[in-house]
């Protein structure tokens, strides 16, 4: 096990660059999950700590030793690719116990590790089928066997469970928990399942076009998301975002949006700062902090329904402010709306998140 | 389904035409299985009468032309060995590096791939060939198909290569193979059918050709059988039709053969267009 480290790592292609000046360390035995969308530069980055591509600038570091242009052979590190990389012309046992063949383990032994293995990812009775004889799903776990078979220093994942079914992958969720408690692993996880995320991270690195925009515990990014783009993208649904103007009277912070209610706040420096630079600010409520409003309610968003979607215990109200402006509220009761209906949704202040006019969280709202 | 009359008499008509464009075709071909059987064979299609395998005894003994058959054998496996290892790994390379100007380079050599092996090149070749002392040896023969043939089979592989990803190998890689274990463990033999069709295309190329080893080589005991085949002609220049076709039967075997051997043991996998 070993720690990881970027140091203003750049990785162009081209003109294009895929990762942009991206520093960060992962301690030994930490499990982070790389969370972000499409095409903001995970896999390069992975790809980068595996030396499967060399950074256009910056070094790596892995167990503390400089590894930005060693041979991917010689860095000990085990990866689950996204597309599997399932060799076509191997069975399932010398698939997944290539890596043991590759350090010279005699046959038998390899060929019983790889059984505990594949039988643990409940593949083990298929040990003697070829890769186009299974199942996608089966397929993903036959790749997370093969780098599990064998210990390295880091593990890289990416998007290991991604073909599962629900089932199946909230079992290899929990095996993979339960590794990473039992071996102390030091792991870079991929992602798009932020419930994944949540439940297996020590550290969460949220990434857009090819930077780090956080790189948090779980609950912190929950709780403190440091611009809207973590706030819009962590959450589910995400937390609703109005545009706001603000205006300072009495000391206080007035907030004022079409629909909107809301209490002065309390002004602090950073607001003051935030304002200075200019008045339009972004509000942030997450929907399961919205409710039905009760007569009275101090802070209150009002528009048409757009949409209520029932899903069990819980309830998904959306309104519709306008241009597409909608605001989403998971609520537990089960009302009875119509499409047309006005509705009207309270949050409590303490709720609140503010960021300023580059969608970045002013401090001290909501700590 | 209902055919309309005037569709009907089309159909038929397509039919009978298809019929006789395939007899046409297949004419030659049994020609070529019933003379070497028939003592008295003509260029006309005949049931063999007498049947006999007298053709083939006086074929065998004749030493110069099963020299010959064997003499094709070394020229056509010693130019499949060179041209499928070679071409194997340059278009390894070719597809997985990223040297600039490799798609160039493979375009430049295609072109003039077609002039080696072509007749226009003849005089240079054999310039070259007796300035490196290997006049009328194998040696010389392969060598020639060689520069012939690896360009374009260079060019067909290097496109079967980009098809595969390269995450297998990287895989590899990762799991601590060296690149020269990942190509031999991993790439290899998924590069397979890819070689095997380079190998049949080498092979059937080098076996029937005429004109190279013609000039190439001047003793008797070096002629591939392509060449020998002209000693079944009598001295005024006429075709002993019996022995040649006995002969020309043998000769075909073994590209026969290697088709049959292939299909069953690798499956002809042209993937249209040589594509996964
Ligand atoms: N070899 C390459 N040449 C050019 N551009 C590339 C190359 N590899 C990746 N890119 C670009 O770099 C960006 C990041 O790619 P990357 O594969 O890291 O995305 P990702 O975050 O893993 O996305 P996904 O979640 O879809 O897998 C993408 O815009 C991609 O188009
Ligand atoms: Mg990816």
């Amino acid at each position: 096990m070993a720690s990881v480290e970027f140091k203003n790592v750049i990785k162009s292609f081209g003109d294009f660059k895929a990762v942009s000046d991206v520093s960060f360390s992962i301690g030994d035995g930490e499990f982070v999950c790389l969370l972000g969308p499409s095409g903001c530069g995970k896999t390069t980055s992975l790809r980068m700590m595996a030396g499967l591509e060399t950074p256009t600038s910056g070094q790596i570091y892995i167990g503390g030793e400089e590894v930005t242009h060693l041979h991917p052979k010689d860095r000990n590190i085990a990866m689950v690719f996204q597309d599997y990389a399932l060799y076509p012309h191997m069975n399932l046992a010398d698939n997944i116990a290539y890596p043991l063949k590759v350090r010279s383990e005699p046959l038998a032994r390899r060929h019983a590790r790889a059984k505990e293995v594949a039988d643990v990812l409940k593949i083990g009775h298929l040990m003697d089928r070829l890769p186009s004889q299974i199942s996608g799903g089966q397929q993903q776990r036959t790749s997370l066997a093969r780098a599990l078979v064998y210990p390295a220093k880091v593990y890289l994942f990416d998007e290991p469970l991604s073909n599962l079914d629900a089932k199946l992958r909230l079992e290899a969720r929990g095996f993979l928990n339960h590794l990473q408690r039992d071996m102390g692993m030091t792991a870079v996880y991929v992602t798009h399942d932020q419930a994944e995320a949540m439940a297996l991270a020590t550290r969460i690195a949220v990434m857009d076009q090819g930077r780090i925009v956080q790189f948090a515990s779980p609950i912190e990014i929950y709780r403190r998301p440091a611009t809207t783009f973590v706030a819009n993208f962590v959450g589910n649904p995400p937390m609703n975002l109005v545009p706001v103007t603000g205006t300072k009277g009495d000391g206080k912070l007035q907030l004022k949006a079409d629909g909107l209610t809301i209490a002065a706040l309390l002004m602090t420096d950073a607001i003051g700062t935030a304002l200075a630079a200019s008045s339009s600010l972004t509000l942030g409520v997450r929907p399961e902090h919205l409710g039905i409003a009760t007569p009275g309610a101090a802070n209150t968003i009002t528009a048409p329904l757009f949409a209520n979607e029932n899903m069990g215990p819980e309830s998904l109200v959306t309104i519709d402010r306008g241009d597409t402006a909608r605001v989403t509220a998971r609520i537990f009761t089960d009302d009875h709306l119509d499409l047309g209906d006005t509705v009207t949704l309270a949050f409590s202040a303490e709720h609140v998140h503010l960021f300023d006019h580059h969608g970045n969280r002013i401090p001290g709202t909501n700590d | 389904m209902k055919f309309t009359l005037p569709a009907f008499f089309g159909r038929m008509a397509f039919s009978a035409l298809a019929a006789l464009i395939g007899a046409a075709f297949a004419l030659p071909l049994l020609w070529f299985l019933f003379a070497p059987f028939n003592g008295r064979a003509e260029l006309g299609l005949t049931i063999p009468d007498p049947f006999t395998l007298n053709n083939f005894v006086t074929v065998f003994g004749n030493s110069f032309a099963v020299q010959a058959l064997w003499n094709s054998l070394i020229q056509a496996v010693g130019g499949v060995i060179l041209v499928g290892s070679a071409a194997t790994l340059a278009a390894y390379a070719l597809s997985r590096s990223s040297i600039p100007g490799k798609g160039a380079v493979t375009y430049i050599l295609l072109l003039f791939s077609s002039v080696v092996s072509g007749s226009a090149a003849m005089v240079p070749i054999f310039l070259i060939i007796s300035a490196a002392g290997l006049m009328d040896t194998h040696l010389a023969v392969i060598l020639t198909f060689a520069g012939g043939l690896l360009p374009t089979a260079m060019f067909i592989l290097r496109d079967f290569i980009d098809s595969i990803p390269k995450s297998y190998e990287e895989s590899a890689m990762v799991a601590g193979a060296s690149p020269v274990q990942a190509f031999f463990d991993v790439a290899l033999p998924v590069i397979r059918p890819g070689i095997v069709v380079i190998v049949v295309w080498s092979f059937v190329n080098i076996w029937g050709s005429f004109l190279i080893p013609f000039i190439l080589l001047r003793s008797d005991s070096n002629m591939p059988a392509a060449v020998a085949i002209y000693s079944f002609y009598s001295e005024a220049g006429t075709p002993v039709v019996t022995l040649l076709a006995a002969y020309s039967l043998i000769y075909s075997l073994p590209v026969i053969a290697l088709y049959l051997f292939v299909s069953w043991k690798f499956g002809f996998r042209f993937f249209g267009g040589i594509k996964a």
